[in-house]
């Protein structure tokens, strides 16, 4: 059954510098139970005032969502139910944990609402706090604890009343990159033993990637592209997602007779196809790893620039008018100046952008 | 640019010159004469005139004092009003903080704007225009009480400990107001978010997340009350006397002025200021303490709008409330004094029939001793405010920068006239500058401008050394590393980052000391009259319509100086 | 273009010793990057060398100039010793426009108004920043600013300019750019830069020569790119330059094993002795899959990074981190959770055994 659900939901914004903004336009959602999904995407692009709507927090501009198979917003006929009726567990990105309280108080607070008896509540909380790697800490005050444990006190806190979803708001984003990626491992192990369905908002691919079973990219309040990692990464539908989910190397190409050449150089054709049918100037997009660099064969060229780093060696080779970055293993060498052919296995082809998607993008930022 | 500084980093800076008496050295210096003199000596002086006579040691007239029916009496006053003002203060206070801070109640820029207006003004104008109003026998309000009701007295009577607690709450609850609605518009609205994702109603979460989370800036705020309502003196001089309650500022003026400023007198004061120091340095320790027991850090995060509580059904009638409470506080005050102003004699009912313009005219053209108390004013507040502004800028740059062996010293002296009384400082001053260090400048204006620069210097203080604290010393030293020398850098580079602040600790002194009673009152001769010695010694000798009517002068000099400064620093935030 | 050399430098705040002894050479127009982790005394060699505080002992020369000396008792002012300095903080002026703080330098050396706002325009041009001239910085991201500071850098001093983590506030993309533009601007002009820094991979992009610090402040290390990472020094210059994992090993007839491995990891080198205890340490990408190797490890869990795969690994009893290149991984089949897998350690180190942080 879909946990969450999401149905032509609109979400305009008035403010005096920028006149009305729709922050999020035309969103259809369906989450699965126990799945994990992520919205990802630079500043501005809705994903947060979406997660928002979802908490009870945003009224709907239009359109309706439902959670556990029941409608908590419908624009039509009017219906809100409050963020506290919705039974959901949330973690914000600056914590929020309670600075008067201390741990047991700030994870029994959920439950003192509910009225839970004394006993079972002191057991509950006990058993979120041993979850989360709390116990024995109890008496203490979030105020002299470090950024990964009042963000454990959250977690804690969002899951002793067994919600069925739970809400992330770039959870890790105030943490150490260390912290962020045993965090990671964390929340994954409390969603395989209490099964609840998370929605994750972030704005890093690689952490997104990593925690999420599908995840979605949305830029400048829509949708772009919705599949699992492995897709969005090997398959993106747009150059905006190329560019988001990884390193990216963007060459201008001319196509001639359904062949293609790089900008600036018209005389070694680029062994790559075109689509069928495309316009005449078009962007070659790579990867820096995903690129096959060899002494045999394929588009020639020279070494331009060589770094060396601890996990790979990094080439600079001119591809007509653009410099192409180029990641390998050690093992593959090569020096300054000398030979080199180009193969591109996983490229892909994307038109040219337009200025005014990306002076769009910069406007939202303000807002 | 943050904030936050490396050990050893900046002694380094004013060793490099190579110079063993360099500029740091010699400002370091100064600052030490300069601060010793004009604080450390007056403050001392008190101590000393009070337990040393003949050379020796002598607590007589000490335990008398204390021990004295009266006195006693004068404390628990202090304390009874002192308490009532910050209890209903606060209240008021919070009260408003939430409505502006946190509701979506309309008008809110008008009502903060009404907000500044008792921050303005000195709490004795208010005195002076409630007694007009609820004067026992001759208020106007009490007049038209006894007329409608039919009644022999009116129930109400501004004469009385509850009088000052009421007209001292009117001008405090600001403090507390301003704090708190700074901490509601701070908060990181995911506090309280996340309690309602907990399944917390609105009113749980008032209660059990927002008030506590505020709690430490509601008690900052309540601790300012108490210890300024300690040390007031403008609200009981004006309400008290004439029904016989003193307070201990009160008091100490009584005494000074029973002798006529005899020797015997001042010995008297001294050893009841060592009273009042007593009390408001209790003040400030629980005050400490409190701050201490629960600071933390309700800020952090990324800005979100906060969520307004939607009042629904009880918007108007907040609203009405509101309202009428600010036109009591406020308007009434402001227009009875105004009114009064063109009043042929007072007491005459207020009709257009009854008026007059001659109580303004003689203020302004015929009356010599009006004229130069606004002349002083002006004269000692500029004045004060541009010394004390270079004063602290010095002694911030020797604490913050240099930090020189001892400049834990340089500080505390510099903070030490927050805990001293105005009227204290008074009687310190006297002690030290009428001949006794073959320096005499009673009866002069010198002396109370000397009086000034002991209490306001900490305010300059205050405000440079914070804005010195944000000038990260690597910018200093990239001045350096691109040619200045220690002075250029100086010159280029920190004082005109640290202009804004000084310009602010201009005005933050200028403006109170243009409506200063409390200092001045005992130090005024016969030709250094200030605007506030000039009002309240008018009104005490009877002259109530031309008291108003200079105090209705002052208002109007104080709303366009205020609006001024506010136009001015307003261009430096843009800029 | 002027080199620098430091003899027996020693520093101290307090009772704590920063630097002991400290020597180092950099030479002319080189880019010399000096690495370390935080508290290893870097950022006090840079205010040592620019004169914002006094050594204990030792010399400093610059460009052999002598700018420094404690025996001798010499002590440039800061101003007079003609160093650019990058801050980690920028340090940019807030009150003085892009262009008066550009031109600050060159009005205190009094530079003719000509020539000044020729070298000011040049030097903004040189860091992209032409057309931002009447800008306050707080109108600025903070990549400008970075980039600001490094033009009044350029105009103070084209001998020599110190760079002090002057990245580290910037997002991943922006740095590579900056990176590549610092470089740039040294190969334009050929001034000596000391880029100081945490971050091994900045250095690494950007430097000529790395000298690696140690927490205590001694130099582990002074090398190009690859003996860095190809020979690392010892034990604290692995570990500081990249992932790494140490699995506790013993010597055993001219062979390494595991502490209760059955089979051989690799053969003994010449210099260990039979019976020695030692940590084999090894980077996550070269350990690879190898289906024919008797070296099992059971695949604890896997996470597709995009550009590459990261496994946790259990190998006898102990975790370790394997990282494939994703390319790599497309030639055979990415392992699921709970598989059985050979594998092969490449490129390994030993080092004297470390109780309790082999891990």
């Amino acid at each position: 059954m879909d946990q969450v659900v999401l149905r032509n939901v609109r979400k305009d914004f008035t403010t005096k510098l920028l006149g009305t903004v729709t922050a999020v336009e035309n969103f259809n959602l369906n989450v699965a139970e126990g799945e994990c999904f992520s919205f990802l995407g630079p500043s501005g692009c809705g994903k947060t005032t979406t997660l928002r709507m979802i908490a009870g927090f945003e009224d709907l501009s239009d359109g309706e969502i439902e959670l556990c198979g029941k409608p908590v917003s419908i624009k039509a006929k009017n219906l809100y139910v409050p963020p506290e009726k919705r039974d959901l567990g949330m973690v914000f990105q600056a914590f929020a944990v309670w600075p008067h309280m201390n741990i047991f108080d700030n994870v029994a607070f959920p439950l003192n609402v509910r009225k839970v008896p004394r006993a079972e509540m002191k057991e509950r909380v006990e058993k979120a706090l041993k979850h989360c790697s709390l116990d024995g800490m109890e008496k203490e005050y979030p105020g002299n604890l470090s950024g990964g444990q009042q963000q454990r006190i959250a977690l804690a806190r969002a899951i002793v009343t067994n919600p069925k979803v739970m809400l992330l708001d770039e959870p890790l984003s105030n943490l150490d990159p260390k912290l962020r990626e045993s965090m990671r491992f964390e929340i994954k192990k409390l969603q395989k033993e209490f099964g609840f369905t998370i929605i994750f908002v972030t704005h890093d691919q690689s952490e997104a990637m990593a925690i999420s079973e599908r995840m979605l990219v949305m830029d400048m309040g829509r949708q772009v592209q919705i599949g699992t990692p492995t897709e969005l990464y090997n398959k993106p539908n747009s150059r905006f997602v190329h560019k988001f989910l990884g390193q990216s190397t963007f060459t201008n190409c001319v196509i001639e007779n359904g062949k293609a050449y790089a900008k600036g150089n018209l005389q070694q054709l680029l062994p790559v196809d075109p689509p069928k049918g495309c316009d005449h100037e078009m962007i070659l997009a790579t990867r820096p790893n995903q690129i096959d660099i060899n002494k045999e064969s394929g588009y020639e060229s020279v070494v331009e620039n060589r770094i060396f780093l601890t996990d790979y060696t990094e080439y600079q080779v001119k591809v007509g008018d653009t410099l192409v970055q180029v990641q390998t293993p050690h093992r593959v060498e090569f020096s300054v100046g000398e030979k080199c052919f180009l193969r591109f296995p996983n490229a892909m082809w994307y038109p040219m952008e337009d200025e005014a998607a990306e002076a769009e993008r910069n406007r939202r930022q303000l807002v | 640019m943050s904030q936050y500084t490396r050990k050893g980093v900046n002694k380094d800076m004013a060793a490099l010159d190579g110079k063993h008496f360099g500029l740091d050295k010699v400002l370091t210096i100064i600052c030490f004469v300069i601060l010793f003199i004009i604080v450390f000596v007056p403050v001392a002086m008190i101590f000393y005139v009070t337990f040393i006579s003949d050379g020796k040691l002598d607590t007589h007239l000490f335990t008398e004092v204390i021990a004295d029916k009266g006195n006693i009496g004068a404390m628990w006053n202090t304390i009874k009003v002192a308490l009532g003002a910050t209890l209903i203060g606060t209240v008021m206070g919070v009260f408003f903080a939430w409505l502006v801070g946190r509701s979506d109640i309309p008008t809110k820029g008008f009502m903060k704007v009404m907000f500044d207006i008792p921050y303005m003004f000195p709490p004795f104008f208010g005195a002076m225009a409630w007694d007009l109003m609820l004067n026992r026998r001759s208020g106007y309000i009490n007049k038209w009480i006894v007329a409608t009701f039919g009644i022999k007295r009116s129930p109400l009577n501004i004469n009385s400990v509850w009088g000052i607690i009421f007209v001292e709450c009117c001008y405090y609850f600001p403090f507390v107001y301003k704090q708190v609605v700074n901490a509601f518009e701070r908060m990181d609205p995911t506090l309280e978010e996340s309690a309602r994702i907990a399944g917390a109603s609105q009113g749980y979460v008032i209660r059990k997340i927002t008030l506590p989370l505020v709690k430490p800036a509601i008690s900052a705020g309540a601790l300012l009350i108490l210890t300024s309502s300690l040390a007031h003196f403008g609200v009981p001089g004006m309400l008290g006397f004439s029904a016989k309650i003193y307070t201990l500022p009160t008091k100490i003026y009584q005494l000074f002025y029973r002798t006529t400023g005899s020797f015997e007198g001042i010995r008297e004061g001294s050893a009841l200021s060592i009273l009042l120091i007593l009390v408001v340095v209790a003040a400030l320790i629980l005050q400490k303490y409190l701050l201490r027991a629960g600071s933390y850090d309700i800020i952090k995060g990324k800005a979100t709008r906060p969520m307004l509580i939607k009042l629904r059904g009880a918007k108007v009638p907040l609203l009405i409330l509101a309202y009428i409470i600010l036109f009591i506080i406020v308007v009434m005050p402001l227009a009875m004094i105004i009114l009064v102003g063109f009043l042929k004699a007072y007491g005459l009912p207020i009709t257009l029939a009854n008026m007059t313009l001659d109580n303004y005219k003689q203020v302004l053209f015929n009356n010599t001793m009006v004229a130069d108390s606004i002349k002083n004013s002006i004269f000692l507040s500029i004045s004060a405010g541009i010394i004390c502004m270079f004063l602290g800028v010095m002694v911030a740059y020797v604490i913050v920068k240099v930090k020189p062996k001892g400049a834990i010293v340089l500080e505390l002296l510099s903070l030490l006239p927050y805990a001293i009384p105005g009227i204290v400082m008074a009687i310190g001053v006297i002690l030290t500058w009428s001949g006794r260090f073959k320096v005499n400048l009673y009866n002069t204006i010198w002396i109370i401008l000397v009086a000034y620069l002991a209490r306001y210097l900490s305010f300059s203080m205050k405000s440079a050394s914070a804005s010195l604290q944000q000038v990260h010393p690597s910018l200093e030293e990239a001045a350096r590393s691109c040619g200045a020398s220690h002075f250029g850098s100086l010159k280029d580079i920190t004082i005109p980052l640290i202009k804004p602040a000084m310009v602010a600790g201009f005005f933050l002194i200028f403006l109170p000391a243009m409506r200063e009673l409390t200092t001045s009152v005992l130090l005024y001769g016969p030709n250094s009259r200030t605007l506030g010695v000039a009002i309240f010694s008018l009104r005490n000798d009877g002259y109530i319509t031309t008291a108003s009517a200079l105090a209705a002068i002052a208002i109007l000099l104080i709303v366009i100086l205020n609006s001024i400064v506010n136009a001015i620093l307003k261009d430096r935030k843009k800029g | 273009m002027a080199g620098v050399r430091f003899e027996n430098i020693t520093c101290r705040y307090g009772n704590h010793v920063v630097l002991k002894n400290f020597s180092l050479e950099v030479k002319e127009s080189e880019i010399m990057g000096i690495v370390g982790p935080s508290g290893c005394g870097k950022t006090t060699l840079m205010r040592a060398l620019c004169g914002f505080m006094k050594p204990e002992t030792g010399n400093i020369y610059l460009d052999n100039r002598l700018v420094y000396s404690a025996s001798k008792r010499v002590n440039i002012a800061p101003e007079l010793r003609g160093i650019g300095v990058v801050f980690q903080d920028y340090a940019v002026w807030p009150h003085l426009s892009v262009w008066d703080n550009v031109c600050y330098p060159l009005k205190r050396h009094k530079v003719p108004k000509a020539e000044m706002e020729k070298r000011a325009a040049h030097a903004l041009e040189q860091v992209h920043m032409t057309g931002y001239e009447k800008h306050l910085p707080s109108q600025l991201s903070g990549g400008q600013q970075q980039r600001v500071a490094i033009a009044r850098a350029l105009v103070s001093s084209d001998e020599l300019i110190v760079l002090d983590e002057p990245i580290t506030n910037l997002d991943a993309k922006l740095r590579e750019e900056m990176l590549a533009e610092i470089q740039r601007i040294q190969k334009d002009i050929g001034t000596t830069i000391i880029y100081i820094t945490h971050d091994q991979a900045a250095a690494l992009r950007l430097c000529d020569n790395i000298a690696v610090m140690a927490p205590d402040g001694h130099i582990c290390q002074i090398g190009v790119d690859e003996d860095i990472i190809r020979r690392p020094a010892d034990r604290f210059v692995f570990t500081f330059v990249g992932v790494s994992n140490f699995i506790p090993v013993i010597c055993r007839s001219g062979k390494v094993f595991t502490e209760n491995g059955e089979y051989p990891v690799d053969t003994a080198l010449s210099d260990m002795q039979e019976g020695g205890r030692y940590d084999l340490g090894v980077r996550p990408m070269d350990i690879v899959f190898d289906e024919k190797s008797e070296l099992k490890v059971t695949i604890k869990s896997v996470t597709f990074l995009g550009d590459q795969y990261d496994y946790f690994v259990d190998f006898n009893g102990q975790e370790l981190r394997i990282e494939c290149n994703a390319l790599d991984a497309l030639s055979h089949r990415v392992y699921e959770e709970g598989e059985k897998i050979g594998v092969k350690f490449l490129n390994v180190r030993y080092y004297p055994r470390e109780e309790g942080t082999a891990s």
